[in-house]
């Protein structure tokens, strides 16, 4: 009797710990949290700023050259922080540099170290640099005590600003950002294979789902950056190039149509082949992800901004409104691209390996993988990029002449 | 005398550690769970859990009830409260067919864990037992949405990966596993597929036996006897 009791109760338990259905008994708590939601939408972010700024200097596409620099540094400013909520996952962080010392070659997430530090060392920083070097090396002798310091040190030495010498950078630079387009593919591709390779969760395992998050890491880093451009231009005081952000318009709407385009093949070809998880995965999209997964990711975070895009392109439109309707679909892009994440790596830990039950995600507020850390997390990089920004003006070309020459 | 035989004596002479040299190279090791014979004790469980001190909310080893009802092969009402632990509520007599399904890590040879690890901890021994190196493991979890079992999961105060060892340390010298140790009705069987004289080998030839998810393409080593089709 006692034992029906508890048995009992025990069932009880697990509903009201949110769980349907059979779940095996491991399965009931998930295992990725929020934080891993925000790793490849941070990552994400820094490739996708990256593809914008490589139009300018690849693609010679000028109208974007006002956000050029501000994309490096937005891209620099991300990736910085693009680790953080992966060594605060793990159980043991302080073991995590044996990921770089005896990586195991099986492993999809043991290239990650490399890849990233590759992308930062060998293409951002090296591409800021190379950039940059004829504004350090100017500031670095038009400003006074410790600031001249810093900026004696990023000269690294090299000096000569000669007509000859930055053409050497300029030619240097082309070349890095030409290897950093597919190394941007690599970062973002390589983090939607992390989830893609994983057969036993049908809900990940896609061959399209590197694909899925590369284009879709362009939408938000060119959404974000756009944003940013216009944030930063208006607290500026100075008046927002507009052909450079119908440009970036532009290109954010080709962009979301193929991203768009890519999931709703995925989706497609899930429903009309149906196997086995199918039943499951439907479930969930009608319950559990409906909110997520249709109102806020497709309807919000995708067909929303899209029309408005479609509008701004179909109909020439007032400067003004243009600008807010730009605004407002960049917002909701990456409010779409954040839930797009928050589906795959929640979503996808929701359903039990067995299609039989379902469990809950229940984010904390306070605790080590909680929604403040969260939150902290996602601003931390506009911190990084407030202070980059102070150090290396993205305008600083004007600034500095007028500074050297005394205009 | 054979093996085991002298490894038990070393063990009631409360000196295990000088059990017979062990061959890693003369092992392969697997379980054969005969799922008819499964009356959903708990047995296993406990012993298990006793065995290797096992946090409480978590399973090396669980058991799970079947009920399959007529017609309705692919939605199964399935049940393992607490892993099965204490056993089962008396079921309803109505339609179907009622069984038990022990399970525990498949220790496979093609093991997508082993594979996912991003520092090598978890790893498939010289013979086939999927182990994981606590000292070494980053705790990300990766091998935990890898396994297609539900087997893995991160032990709450070590922040480590944890699964089923198959009681290495017992088998290692000579011994079978906890749970095979008290099953009372012979459900779970260890063994040894590179012993020609594990009778393993018959049962294999005259029974219909299968491996959980053979989609999976894991090299499961878990053999299952009947193992019904709604079993996932």
């Amino acid at each position: 009797m006692m034992c029906d009791l508890a048995m009992f109760l025990g069932e009880q338990v697990k509903v009201m710990n949110g769980v349907e259905g059979f779940m095996y008994p491991n399965e009931i708590g998930l295992q990725w949290s929020v934080l891993i939601v925000l790793y490849p939408f941070i990552t994400g972010l820094v490739a996708g700023a990256f593809i914008l700024a490589s139009l300018e200097r690849v693609f010679r596409v000028e109208a974007v050259k006002p956000t050029y620099r501000l994309a490096l540094l937005t891209a620099l400013s991300f990736l910085i922080v693009a680790p953080l909520p992966l060594q605060l996952h793990l159980g043991h962080p302080e073991r995590s540099p044996e990921m770089y010392f005896t990586p195991h070659s099986t492993s999809a997430m043991a290239m990650f170290g490399y890849v990233y530090l590759w992308y930062l060392m060998a293409v951002l920083v090296f591409e800021i640099w190379l950039d940059y070097r004829r504004d350090i090396v100017l500031l670095s002798q038009s400003t006074k005590g410790p600031v001249q310091w810093i900026y004696k040190v990023m000269t690294l030495g090299s000096d000569n600003i000669s007509p000859r010498s930055l053409h050497i950078d300029e030619k240097v630079g082309w070349i890095v950002t030409l290897i950093g387009i597919p190394s941007a593919f690599l970062l973002h591709g390589y983090v939607g294979f992390i989830f893609g390779s994983i057969k036993a969760n049908p809900w990940w395992s896609s061959p399209l789902m590197p694909v899925v998050f590369i284009f879709s890491a362009m939408v938000s880093g060119i959404a974000g950056v756009m944003l940013i451009y216009m944030a930063m231009t208006k607290l500026r005081g100075q008046k927002i190039d507009i052909r450079c952000v119908d440009t970036i318009a532009m290109y954010l709407f080709y962009i979301f149509i193929i991203d768009f385009s890519l999931e709703m093949l995925d989706l497609i070809h899930r429903i009309y082949e149906a196997d086995e998880s199918f039943r499951s995965l439907n479930f969930m999209v009608h319950t559990k992800l409906y909110v997520p997964h249709i109102v806020i990711q497709i309807l919000l975070g995708t067909l929303t901004p899209l029309i408005l895009l479609f509008i701004t392109q179909l109909v020439k439109l007032p400067e003004q409104v243009r600008k807010r309707m730009y605004v407002t679909a960049g917002s909701l892009a990456l409010v779409g691209i954040f839930a797009m994440r928050w589906n795959v790596v929640i979503g996808g830990q929701l359903f039990s390996k067995s299609f039989l039950g379902y469990t809950t995600y229940k984010m904390a507020l306070v605790t080590k993988e909680g929604s403040l850390v969260a939150a902290g997390l996602t601003v931390l990089p506009l911190f990084i990029l407030w202070a980059l920004v102070k150090l290396l003006p993205p305008w600083t070309a004007e600034h500095v002449r007028q500074a050297t020459t005394g205009d | 005398m054979p093996a085991a035989a002298v490894a038990w004596k070393a063990v009631l002479a409360g000196t295990p550690e000088q059990a017979p040299n062990y061959k890693l190279s003369d092992h392969w090791w697997g379980m054969l769970i005969d799922v008819p014979k499964c009356i959903g004790c708990g047995n296993c469980v406990r012993a298990c859990q006793a065995e290797n001190d096992v946090p409480d909310g978590y399973f090396r080893t669980w058991v799970e009830r079947y009920h399959v009802e007529d017609e309705n092969m692919t939605n199964p009402e399935v049940i393992s409260p607490d892993g099965g632990k204490e056993g089962f509520p008396v079921a309803k007599e109505d339609a179907g067919k009622y069984f038990f399904v022990p399970k525990m890590c498949n220790h496979c040879t093609d093991s997508p864990c082993t594979q996912v690890c991003p520092v090598g901890a978890t790893f498939v021994t010289p013979d086939g037992v999927v182990l994981i190196d606590q000292k070494y493991c980053l705790g990300c979890a990766y091998c935990v949405q890898a396994c297609p079992y539900g087997c893995r999961y991160i032990h709450p105060e070590k922040k480590v990966a944890d699964k089923c060892t198959l009681c290495y340390h017992r088998i290692t010298k000579g011994l079978t596993t906890a749970c095979c140790e008290n099953c009372p009705t012979g459900a779970r069987q260890l063994v040894d597929l590179k012993n020609p004289k594990d009778p393993i080998h018959e049962f294999l030839k005259t029974h219909p036996v299968q491996v959980l998810k053979p989609q999976m393409a894991t090299g499961a080593k878990a053999y299952y006897n009947g193992l019904d089709g709604s079993v996932r």
